[in-house]
């Protein structure tokens, strides 16, 4: 028998991770969407920003203080993967690859072990999951002032390096833009805000794990293309940048409340990222399916025949 | 003023691959000179443009422009002193911005990009007053996306992108190839008109020998990596098509071999 009931009193809890959550989907769509850039290190810079957020309070450190090296800590996470994907040639996915698995043993050093806890009851943390509603509350600040600096900032002359090289590398050269610096600045600024999210999802968890980020880049792209897909439906054109960021991050929300409702309609909880991956391939695949069903091989076949 | 010095480039060196592209070009071009550059394919056109864009390092010789030696800059350091318009449409713009953003892109070439608006209402008073001129219809429509422009208007607005902001040097790329004839003529003809107002120096690479020979002041052909014809001036006005076959058969002792050149002649 299902109760209804223990969903309603799960959606608060899923709305707070998702907020919080969001700001790393933020993080996910500067790279995915605005660079065209795979970016892998988020899982590594997710658990690396929960390290140092943990680690940090444990010696003391003012819990919020914290989160700007959680942030900082993200930001040299990217720069790693900037510096192998443009000085040293490596292939995107390959240059996140390598930071994300180097990133295991370096959050394994900053914790001395695999996980290290900071209880609510000792310290003055910023989100909880035992003061949901503040959780709540923290994180939209936190959501707002991002779109805000990131809205500004890709309209300035250096975010529109940025989204030019995205866009079209031998074009952003020609004008004069230096490529290489730009992807070292979009992804030292993505994986910034993914520490700051890792920060705060160690603070509201109140622990960190070396493996917390384990598929974080497969919600995060989740989070990005649910909220794609809506921002498209409900505003059609009008969907501005501000917007689709905003979207991101209601994706992220969404993400966890459809998972909250899937395992409360009974599915293991061990079976979540076989969950998420499989919806993250089909948001992926339908562009591309939908392409093909107005043109194929198959089609071209069928039609031949009939002639 | 650019003064290509004897610039050779060979990719893939050392592999089967191995193709000579460049075999000791040089080349003067004096300001206001408008050269149109054609051959065959795999001639070493585009690869000479390249060189001058610096899209890879040249193996050796020196590429000056306007007493400034270039040689050593990357790409994105030399793109102050060029306008580039290139083959596929689809390369001179980015398409998920808008048309006022593409613009201002190209208009800040050069100057630093710091933490100021990327573009500002006044420009987009000057892009549309720029984009009229050019009678496509697209001065009411800034905010556009470029990607869903035709090839033609592509091309023309990465034209304008090209020298709105005059450069030292305007390196047209094959850049009307891959557009049907009647939008190839005015983009062309714009072209024409842009490098003759703005007194640009300009290369036009073209596949199309009766534009070669229409357009500019100067002619040069080349052939295996070299320039094996310079012609400007008053001989250039009297040249055709003719004159041009014949000419390629006696320095290269072979017959010209491209199919698109002979055709467009028909």
């Amino acid at each position: 028998m299902l109760d209804i009931m223990a969903l309603f009193r799960a959606m608060p809890a899923s709305v707070a991770q998702g907020v919080i959550w969001g700001i790393m989907a933020i993080g996910v769509y500067i790279t995915f969407k605005i660079l065209d850039f795979a970016d892998l290190t988020v899982d590594g810079s997710l658990a690396l920003g929960g390290s140092v957020a943990v680690m940090l309070i444990l010696h003391g450190m003012p819990p919020g203080v914290v989160l700007v090296f959680s942030t900082l800590a993200g930001l040299a996470a990217g720069l790693a993967t900037g510096i192998l994907n443009t000085i040293l040639g490596i292939p995107d996915i390959l240059a996140g690859i390598l930071t994300q698995i180097a990133l295991y043993s370096i959050n394994m050093n900053v914790m001395g072990k695999s996980n290290a806890a900071v209880s609510i009851d000792n310290y003055k943390l910023v989100v909880s999951l035992r003061h949901i509603n503040q959780s709540i509350a923290v994180a939209l600040i936190f959501l707002a002032a991002i779109i805000v600096i990131l809205y500004w900032y890709f309209g300035t002359e250096h975010g529109m390096t940025i989204r030019a090289t995205g866009c079209n590398e031998a074009m952003a050269r020609a004008q004069g833009i230096n490529t290489n610096s730009a992807k070292i600045v979009g992804l030292a600024l993505s994986n910034a805000l993914v520490g700051l999210s890792g920060g705060l999802i160690a603070q509201y968890q109140g622990n960190s794990d070396v493996n917390m980020g384990r598929g974080a880049i497969v919600i995060g792209l989740a989070a990005v293309i649910i909220g794609d897909v809506i921002g498209e439906a409900l505003l059609g054109k009008h969907l501005n940048f501000a917007g689709r960021l905003t979207f991101a991050a209601i994706g992220a929300v969404i993400y966890y409340l459809v998972i909250t409702f899937v395992l409360w309609l009974g599915f293991p909880s061990q079976d979540m990222k076989l969950f998420s991956a499989i919806v993250v391939a089909i948001f992926l695949a339908v562009p591309y399916l939908r392409g093909k069903s107005v043109s194929s091989f198959k089609k071209a076949a069928k039609k031949g025949a009939e002639e | 003023m650019l003064e290509i010095k004897n610039i050779y480039k060979t990719f893939n060196k050392g592999t089967i691959n191995e193709k000579k592209a460049l075999n000791g070009v040089s080349l003067t071009l004096e300001d206001g000179d408008f050269c149109t550059v054609i051959g065959g394919n795999g001639a070493g056109k585009s690869t000479m443009l390249n060189a001058v864009a610096g899209v890879w390092p040249v193996d050796s010789g020196r590429i000056v422009l306007d007493g400034i030696d270039i040689t050593g800059l990357p790409e994105h350091k030399r793109a102050p002193y060029l306008g580039r318009v290139f083959q596929d449409p689809m390369t001179g713009t980015a398409a998920t911005m808008q048309i006022d953003e593409n613009l201002a892109l190209a208009m800040r070439r050069g100057s630093r990009r710091g933490l100021r608006w990327g573009i500002t209402k006044e420009e987009r008073k000057k892009y549309a007053e720029a984009l009229k001129e050019f009678d496509l219809g697209l001065e009411n429509r800034l905010e556009t996306k470029v990607g869903t422009l035709s090839g033609g208007q592509r091309q023309a607005l990465t034209l304008l992108m090209a020298t709105m902001k005059k450069p030292k040097l305007l390196l047209l790329d094959e850049h009307t190839a891959a557009l049907d004839p009647k939008t190839a003529k005015t983009v062309l003809d714009l072209s024409d008109k842009i490098i003759a107002e703005s007194k640009l120096t300009a290369m036009m690479v073209t596949h199309n020998m009766r534009d070669a020979i229409a357009h500019g002041n100067r002619l040069i052909m080349m052939n295996e990596g070299k320039i094996i014809l310079d012609i400007k001036g008053e001989e250039k006005k009297k040249l055709t098509v003719e004159d041009l076959l014949q000419k390629f058969e006696e320095i290269s002792g072979e017959e010209f071999s491209n199919d698109k050149a002979l055709l467009s002649n028909n």
